[in-house]
């Protein structure tokens, strides 16, 4: 699914990502580890088409309705709620059933009670949950989480691990993390970076 | 028609944020109205209307450049451009969705500054107002655009001006054109080719500002 050859990324003359070989088949997981500063983000941004690399060739083999993207921050509007948030994406991703999907996804991460919260009155771990049910809204082919555990409580790591374990072989994942431990169990492929 | 949707929800995201957190509008206000205050008291006794009409365009330009200062503040804050880069929509609808938003808020801000012109300097004729209508929709479409550009720089409050002004000058020179002029109609055709030719050229090239 998704074909890289010596992909670099430059800003300047800073470099962001050492060039980096990638062959990841379709419903692989492949985990992404270093150290902070290795290029994980930059990698994952690249990935999601956010970035274009400064050298190389990325072929990723799906177009953007097909890709979920978690970053770092959460992607979602201070000013509007939960279920506004999601309803804004959901239309703009063509989800069908959208009122549906929105809430079983609420329900799932644990927001269905929060939905029409602001997300400025959130917590970082609810906002968190909130950009992961954004991330998974429209079922996404290819996964591609940046620090997916950042700011989530147990509960909350659970609910992903649970998200994750029903997801796993039927989506393809790109995920990186500094703590690979919890996610070691569902990696097919290893990439260390830095 | 999906299109549309696009924008008109992209449109109602952005007046609903804005209800909420009325960061913008009330600025708006505040400063289109102070402004004029302070051109009533500046301005000498029978420095005419025409005089007044051009300063009426000055408190205009910068009121907008007020409203776009502002304008991808909500996207900027969560990363939330790059969420709505990542969907398949048309990404030039993000930019219809922003131009009609900041519309209505400089729309909302005429509503009060218009009449207390018209109180405080000279009257304003149908030319005039449809000089202000069309000078509005040329501010606010390369105005997004350049809001956009300088959101993606570290020094945006100097970077949109040096960007917008230059373009402004002509929808300047427009709005002037039609309050004064006897010949009103020619500038308000001036006005509407630039939008557009600016509107057209805006819509074509915000996928490039906001893609590496």
């Amino acid at each position: 699914m998704i074909r890289a050859r010596g992909i670099e990324k430059r800003y300047g003359r800073r470099r962001a990502l050492a060039p980096v070989d990638l062959d990841v088949p379709r419903d692989a997981f492949l985990l992404v580890t270093g150290a902070n500063g290795s290029g994980k983000t930059t990698l994952l941004r690249l990935l999601a088409g956010l970035a274009a690399p400064t050298r190389g060739s990325l072929d990723v083999g799906v177009d953007r309705a097909r890709l979920g993207f978690l970053a770092h921050e959460p992607l979602v509007y201070r000013e509007l709620t939960g279920v506004e948030n999601l309803e804004l994406f959901g239309r703009l991703y063509r989800v069908p059933e959208r009122r549906e999907r929105i809430g079983m996804l609420l329900e799932r991460f644990g927001l269905w009670e929060a939905r029409n919260e602001r997300v400025s009155a959130f917590s970082r771990g609810m906002t968190q949950r909130l950009a992961l049910c954004r991330a998974l809204l429209h079922g996404p082919e290819l996964l591609v989480l940046d620090e997916p555990y950042t700011a989530l409580d147990e509960q909350g790591a659970d609910l992903l691990d649970r998200a994750l374990d029903e997801l796993v072989g039927t989506r393809t994942f790109v995920v990186s993390t500094h703590e690979p431990k919890r996610l070691e169990r569902l990696a097919t492929a290893r990439l260390a970076l830095g | 028609m999906s299109y549309l949707a696009d924008v008109a929800a992209l449109t109602r995201k952005d007046l609903r944020v804005e209800l909420r957190a009325r960061d913008t509008l009330p600025a708006m206000l505040l400063f289109v109205l102070s402004t004029l205050v302070v051109f009533h008291f500046a301005l000498p006794e029978g420095a005419g209307d025409d005089a007044a009409y051009g300063l009426l365009w000055v408190a205009i330009v910068f009121t907008a450049l007020l409203g776009l200062a502002r304008a991808w503040v909500p996207e900027q804050e969560h990363g939330v451009l790059d969420g709505l880069v990542l969907a398949p929509c048309d990404r030039s609808a993000i930019w219809l969705g922003k131009t009609l938003a900041t519309l209505a808020f400089l729309l909302a801000a005429q509503v009060v500054a218009l009449p207390a012109f018209v109180l405080f300097f000279a009257p304003l004729d149908a030319t005039a107002l449809a000089g202000v209508l069309l000078a509005n929709v040329g501010i606010c479409a390369v105005g997004s655009l350049m809001a956009a550009m300088a959101a993606a720089g570290r020094a945006r409050e100097l970077l949109l001006p040096l960007l917008l002004l230059p373009l402004a000058i002509p929808l300047v020179v427009g709005g002037v054109g039609a309050a004064i002029s006897p010949d009103g109609g020619r500038f308000l055709l001036f006005l509407a080719l630039y939008d557009a030719v600016f509107a057209v050229l805006s819509w074509a090239s915000f996928e490039y500002v906001v893609t590496e």
